[in-house]
């Protein structure tokens, strides 16, 4: 079981995530969209959105360079893990309660708005459940996280992703002992990854930062 | 290529700046706009208009794609215009716009539908029957259980889906019964505007008219059709196209919402501007036309005519006596009966204006042979002799060649100058009385009095002539309308004239002040400028007339005050000039190539017509409830002991003179009185006429709450009856229906106040007349809600029709864009399968058979010189002649089995006495022959199968639509007036235009003889045009515009001239004031009931478009300073009642409303967000829920030239603005949405 979730489901998970997400850009292009309500209703989502994604973006970025950057880099900087591991429960802990009263906002309008309630589809509620629980294991990791300050928990973790990043066997064998609420967080967050090209979450890859450097007038060429 | 890869490639492209790096051409793939442009796209576009309810008559594009319907816009194809005048387009509106929702909504009628319990009591029934359809039928009639047990659940709910072969075979087994049981005069049909839809109006009445079924008017109905145009000008309403407002010099919007309720035609009232066209509106309320005016007149609501007359004064006075304006003298001398001689009689002891003298009136009849009774005489100026000038009625029967208006001597045929006063050649001055009305007290003194005497006794100049040995004294018209105006004159002398605008009395711009409340300077400023611009321009001033000011009681007094002001300035028959009354009739331009199709005229005549307002008054009751008297509408000088009795008597003896039609006809069944005459080898019609007169035969009209009288089987299609012209809404769904109702106040009976001398009374009331209810739809209508059965038929955009309008000389076609969706069918085809049903059905209980019909004299016929006076065969006072003093009689001859065949074949009465219309044959064999080889042959008859072959009768009938036909008529016409009318139409007599031509674009019409404008390069189409330049007359007593009404009936009651009439007392509130405590706020409001802008009717009122650009549901308009006295804020619920009923709706609270008065846009759809009423425990209801028609018996007037019946033209009118209503807030708590469930009651 052990092996299966965390060597044999990680690769699954990544290959939906990232074939699924090029399919439907090549193939459905029209629903690539972040599916707004802004239209519907504005209050309360400028800022259940702002701080939504004020926190999700942070906690992400926390993420990858936390479980990716290969431990020599630390070590070299003379980060030590404990430093690491305060820094990123401190961080993270801000960036996670932002994100949670994003969420709880987002959340809450859209149960309880009329034209958004009848405008949401299974998907769109899912997505918003998925992340609440995703990101309440997340937050219920750091009481556990602060029992070992040293950060040797982190390096299994560390040890983990790179390894999986990187093709290498035994991945599943470094994490195989951590507390189970830490496995819950991972398999979900696996899970996530398997049910974004599905979702409206594929507007993440979408980010129009182009837009603030492009000349006014764009013409496209005809084709030939 | 891949997005994807494409992605990857984004450093790799080609990019070039320009405009100094503002702008990047790249080289991104385009295949994403392929969607973009495939949303746009259709693979087809049709050309279509909207239908029934809408009378603009726009040119449509409907987009057909994948064979749904898209979306529609405004075509821009029409003809150009000549250069001078602004072209057509755009022609079209939100609305119309909005329409192809409705093709796939969830409103729409996919199935056919029928009432649960009827369906299975019917296969019961036929079950016990040995299948049996119409004994079947029968059981369920004969059982008082079962029939009230579908009946009392009507408008509740309780419909399921049916197939077409069993509901045609409920309907045909219904039919047949009541033909065999009754008379087919007891199954009637209801549809309006047949110009909308013409071959679908044309289905219906078609399949009625064969089997010996009744259709019912509508114009009248509506109280759109104005009786003061067929009482001026023996014409029904003949108007000026929009495009001639852009000719006008002066305007005078009067009581027309024209931005809001004539949208396509608005944009020529800009344009007019824009040349510097002076307008002036007129309406109470600040409404959307008012944006147009450059001044705005205001007078309170229903007191038009008081503010009319004190315009009239001004420009008498200004351009008839102190100055005389030559081109007004020289018209009104031609063209008006102003000189023609009226008696003056004496009753106690005072003169008083009578009949129009005659050529009988004197020693041999002065010469003329043919009915010297109809021929009214004036005096030539040049000879000062009496004489007998061509043109008068009495010249257009059996005296070929004289009947035209070029002054000229019938003696002689010398020209001649039509005296118009006889001041200064008078042999007397004489005081005759006026009578007075404006001092009449109103009930809530809401309308204010101008106390006067009743009588106005004021000076004439009389010449005295010998009639049957006897001094008589002799007065122009002329002088009494300067006399009934009150204008003083020098010579003249006498009471009750001013001698300056200041002074009040009637009819001055100061005694107007006290009641219309409008400043008699501005109406001094308008009436000079309407004028003077008349007089520049030979007649172009023009008054755009609306509705709103012809739904009051006294609606001839608002609209002749209004129509003599132009006939004063000679501004009727001149382009850019004339009367523009837009409501409701619009122009069924190609009529006569249609009525032979509509009425099954090529297989029986005559048809049974049938008035609407006086059948729905006597069958649903409402006269039980009546509560003017004859006495409150009398004229002062009228002999009240004459007018015993209550309205509705007033209409039986109209009936049976031979006045208004009859529906049902006779107490028995006139299938079973020609067999009972032929057993007894009489006369049918002598049988008949016997009995009658032993009295032991009766008039339905005599008895209508009589089983035996009874409406037994109606139709209604292309309308929303129940939902929206249904005026006393409430007493129809009490006594027609016989289900849940809002009627508030007892009859005249419970309450002790019966006062008829005609009509039966039965203390207890009927409820539910009606067998069956069947209603052709495409959408769920408040009229199908209260149906039996349901048929569902195609949109405007899924069948092939003809269109065509008063507001433009073109005629259009509804096209078939698609098949008719799910299970509906066209109306055509739907009256065909029931023709095909009733003919399978009919062999076992129906053969041919003969029948008795009978029919009102008729206008336009010989019948018209029927009665110069009075006289009732019923009190003996003369003999009973069908046809002369009472209805006429024949014998028709049906083959029942053979309806199908007959329904869809042209009848063999066309060649037998060729076509025609409005007094005007010609020979039609050509067009028969060339309708054989163009829709094929059946047995000998060209065929009519399908709607576009019903059409092309229609379009080659008609002389509008086929050159030769239009010559053909105008020669036919040139032999009665003597003058050659065909240049009007030879140079187009080679065009032919047909159902594809119209497709193709849409077509301008042919000038016929039906009308009286024309059609030319030169002029635009204005009514009166032909009277004026070709001295055809008007189809009045005198030939010409008749403003003095000499109809004893009408000089009753105070209308032989026109005078300004208060509103009348409807007593609707007093009991209900206090209904909800004394401590409710509650307030009196003048019920008014205007056009909507978020809807046409109630078509597009339940829209999700129009819902939702306007509040969603039924809303009334109340002023902010009467919302504040019943602490009423915007969108608080109302509830308003009376008597009659009550409706809840929204408050709009605005300024643009006057105290005192509630706007309710007309036919707000109650299935929409209607919550229920806690007063009738009913659901809120629509505006006719409030309201209870009135009948006017001048308006019964028969056999009397132009006063005589025509069905849609002359007869009572439904008249509704004189309501008044109680209003109270409601209180969030007192909204009861009624969701409960029904089950138990209607399952």
């Amino acid at each position: 079981m052990n092996f299966f979730l965390f060597q044999i489901f990680p690769y699954i998970a990544i290959a939906f995530f990232i074939l699924g997400s090029i399919l439907r850009f090549d193939r459905d292009p029209y629903s690539w969209r972040s599916k707004s309500s802004q239209f519907l209703r504005r209050k309360q989502l400028i800022i259940g959105s702002v701080l939504f994604h004020l926190g999700i973006l942070v906690i992400l970025a926390g993420h990858v360079v936390g479980l990716l950057t290969p431990i020599v880099v630390f070590d070299t900087l003379g980060i030590s893990h404990g430093a690491k591991q305060i820094l990123a429960i401190v961080a993270g802990g801000f960036a996670g309660i932002f994100c949670f009263i994003g969420l709880i906002l987002l959340i809450h309008r859209r149960l309880f708005d009329e034209r958004i309630r009848a405008n949401t589809s299974f998907a769109d509620m899912m997505v918003l459940l998925l992340l609440l629980a995703q990101l309440i294991q997340g937050m219920m990791t750091i009481p556990i996280s602060m029992q070992h300050l040293d950060g040797h928990e982190m390096v299994k973790f560390m040890n983990w992703a790179q390894h999986i990043a990187t093709f290498r066997g035994g991945a599943s064998e470094y994490i195989s002992d951590v507390h189970w609420v830490f496995k819950s967080h991972l398999t979900l967050g696996m899970f996530i990854l398997l049910v974004f090209p599905f979702t409206r979450l594929v507007h993440a890859f979408s980010a129009p930062v182009g837009f603030l450097f492009r000349p006014y007038q764009v013409v496209r060429k005809r084709e030939v | 290529m891949s997005y994807f890869i494409d992605r990857m490639m984004y450093f790799a492209q080609d990019r070039e700046k320009f405009s100094g790096n503002h702008g990047i051409t790249t080289g991104e793939n385009r295949a994403w706009e392929q969607a973009y442009r495939g949303r746009w796209a259709h693979d087809k576009i049709v050309r279509s208009t909207h239908g029934v309810n809408c009378t603009g008559s726009c040119s449509w594009k409907i987009y057909v794609k994948n064979g749904l319907i898209t979306w529609e816009t405004q075509q821009t194809d029409y003809p150009r215009t000549r250069p001078d005048l602004p072209n057509h387009e755009p022609r079209g509106c939100s609305r119309g716009a909005s329409y192809s929702w409705y093709i796939y909504s969830a409103n729409r009628l996919k199935y056919p539908m029928i009432r649960k319990r009827l369906l299975i009591m019917w296969r019961d029934m036929k079950a016990q029957n040995n299948d049996d359809p119409v004994e079947a039928w029968k059981a369920i009639q004969k059982d008082p259980i079962l029939r009230s047990s579908y009946q009392h659940v009507r408008g509740q709910g309780g419909f399921v889906r049916a197939e077409w072969d069993e509901v045609n075979e409920i309907i045909a087994a219904s039919n047949i019964y009541t033909i065999k049981e009754y008379g087919p005069d007891r199954i009637i049909g209801f549809s309006p505007i047949p110009a909308m839809s013409m071959t679908s109006y044309a289905a219906g009445s078609r399949y009625l008219s064969l089997i010996g079924g009744v259709a019912m008017s509508f114009y009248d109905w509506y109280c759109d059709l104005p009786p003061s145009s067929p009482q001026t000008w023996g014409e029904q309403t003949d108007v000026p196209e929009s495009a001639d407002w852009y000719n006008s010099g002066f305007i005078m919007m009067w009581g027309s919402n024209v931005p809001q309720t004539r949208t396509p035609d608005a944009h020529f009232m800009t344009e007019a501007r824009y040349r510097g066209t002076q307008v002036v509106t007129v309406t109470p309320d600040y409404s959307e036309a008012s944006k147009f005016s450059d001044i705005w007149l205001n007078p309170k609501q229903g007191t038009d005519a008081a503010m009319g007359m004190a315009m009239g004064h001004v420009i008498l006075k200004e351009f008839h006596i102190d100055n005389v304006c030559e081109y007004f003298d020289n018209y009104c001398r031609t063209y008006t009966d102003m000189p023609f001689l009226v008696k003056l009689e004496k009753v106690d002891g005072r003169y008083v204006a009578g009949r129009f003298i005659r050529a009988s009136d004197f020693d041999k009849s002065m010469g003329e042979k043919e009915n010297p009774e109809w021929k009214t005489l004036c005096i030539d100026e040049n000879t000062g002799n009496v004489i007998v000038p061509t043109g008068s009625i009495g010249f257009r029967w059996g005296n070929d060649g004289k009947w035209n208006i070029e002054p000229t001597d019938s003696k002689t045929g010398k020209s001649v100058k039509p005296q118009k006063t006889l001041l200064g050649s008078h042999d007397d001055i004489l005081e005759v009385g006026f009578p007075y009305f404006g001092g009449l007290d109103h009930e809530h003194g809401y309308f204010e009095a101008n106390a006067q005497e009743e009588v106005l006794d004021r000076s004439l100049p009389v010449k005295y002539l010998e009639i049957d040995g006897e001094k008589t004294a002799v007065v122009t018209v002329f002088d009494m309308l300067c006399a009934n105006y009150g204008i003083s004159r020098d010579g003249l002398g006498g009471k009750h004239v001013a001698s300056s605008y200041d002074d009040n009395i009637p009819y001055t711009p100061k005694w107007q002040e006290s009641i219309t409340g409008v400043d008699a300077e501005k109406v001094i400023q308008v009436a000079r400028a309407f004028a003077a611009n008349a007089e520049k321009t030979e007649g172009k001033s023009m008054i755009i007339i609306g509705a709103a000011m012809n739904h009051w009681y006294h609606m001839d007094m608002n609209y002749r005050a209004a129509i003599n002001m132009l006939v004063f300035c000679g501004c009727v028959g001149q382009s850019g000039g004339g009367w523009s009354h837009y409501v409701g009739q619009e122009k069924l331009r190609p009529q006569t190539g249609w009525l032979p199709l509509a009425f099954a005229l090529d297989w029986t005549r005559p048809p049974r017509q049938q008035n609407s307002t006086s059948f729905f008054y006597a069958h649903t009751d409402q006269w039980r409830y009546e509560t003017l008297g004859v006495d409150q509408i009398l004229s002062p000088l009228a002999d009240k002991e004459k007018w015993k009795g209550s309205l509705i008597d007033c209409n039986i003896r109209a009936e049976r003179m031979g006045w208004l039609p009859s529906a049902p006809q006779l107490e028995e069944n006139p299938l079973e009185l020609v067999k009972e005459a032929e057993k007894l080898d009489k006369d049918p019609v002598d049988y008949v006429v016997d009995r009658l007169k032993d009295g032991d035969l009766r008039m339905s009209c005599e008895d209508p709450d009589n089983p035996k009288n009874w409406p037994r089987n109606m139709f209604v299609w292309r309308s929303n009856l129940l939902g929206s012209s249904g005026k006393g809404h409430e007493y129809f769904l009490k006594h027609f229906l016989g289900t849940q109702h809002g009627v508030q106040g007892k009859d005249l009976g419970e309450e002790g106040k019966r006062d008829s001398a005609e009509v039966v009374w039965h203390d207890e009331a009927p409820e539910g007349k009606l067998d069956l209810i069947v209603t052709l739809d495409f959408r769920m209508s408040s009229t199908c809600v209260y149906s039996d059965i349901v048929l569902p038929t195609a949109s405007w955009y899924e069948k092939n029709d003809l269109n065509t309008s008063d507001m433009h000389p073109f005629i259009h076609p509804l096209s078939k864009a698609i098949d008719p969706v799910w299970q509906s069918r066209s109306d055509w085809e739907i009256y065909k399968g029931l023709a095909k049903k009733f003919s399978e059905l009919a062999p076992n209980y129906l053969g041919v058979e003969k029948e008795i019909v009978m029919a009102p004299i008729q206008h336009d016929t010989p019948g018209e010189l029927a009665q110069p006076d009075v006289k009732e065969w019923r009190k003996g006072e003369c003999d009973a002649i069908p046809g002369k003093t009472m209805p006429t009689m024949k014998v028709v001859e049906r083959d029942y089995p053979a309806t199908y065949e007959r329904f869809t074949s042209l009848g063999p009465l066309l060649e037998k006495l060729g076509n025609g219309g409005k007094g005007i044959g010609w020979n039609t064999d050509e067009e028969v022959e060339f309708l054989k080889q163009l829709n094929g042959e059946k047995d000998g008859r060209a065929k009519i199968v399908t709607d576009i072959d019903a059409c092309e009768v229609v379009l080659s009938l008609a002389p509008e639509t086929n050159g030769e036909v239009a010559v053909k008529s105008w020669a036919a016409l040139s032999k009665i007036t003597g003058k050659d009318h065909t240049h009007l139409a030879l140079p187009k007599q080679d065009e032919k235009i047909r159902f594809r031509d119209i497709q193709a674009q849409p077509r301008k019409i042919i000038s016929s003889p039906t009308w009286s404008g024309i059609e030319s390069e030169h002029v635009c189409y204005n009514a009166g045009y032909t009277n004026v330049h070709e001295f055809i007359p008007w189809r009045t007593v005198t030939g010409r515009q008749q403003l003095y009404q000499d109809h004893p009936w009408m000089i009753d009651f105070g209308e032989g001239l026109v005078s300004y009439r208060p509103p009348i007392n409807t007593n609707t509130v007093q009991n209900m004031i206090d209904k909800h405590g004394e401590e409710t706020p509650t307030i009196l409001l003048n019920f008014i009931t205007p056009h909507q802008k978020w809807g046409i009717h109630s078509t597009y009122s339940d829209n999700l478009h129009m819902l939702t650009l306007s509040r969603g549901g039924p809303i009334v308009w109340v002023s902010e300073t009467d919302a504040k006295k019943i602490d009423v804020k915007d969108n608080d619920w109302l509830e308003v009642f009376n008597t009659n009923g009550a409706i809840v709706a929204r408050a709009v609270v605005s300024q643009r409303v006057n105290e005192g008065m509630m706007l309710m846009y007309h036919a707000q759809e109650k299935i929409v967000n209607t919550p229920g009423s806690k007063i009738t425990n009913a659901r809120g209801g629509i505006h006719n829920s409030v309201t209870r028609a009135t009948i006017k018996p001048t308006h019964m007037i028969g056999g009397y030239a132009q006063l005589s019946y025509g069905f849609n033209y002359y007869g009572t009118v439904g008249s509704n603005r004189d309501e008044f209503v109680v209003v109270r807030r409601m209180a969030d708590e007192d909204i009861d949405w009624m969701q409960e469930s029904r089950e138990e009651e209607t399952a």
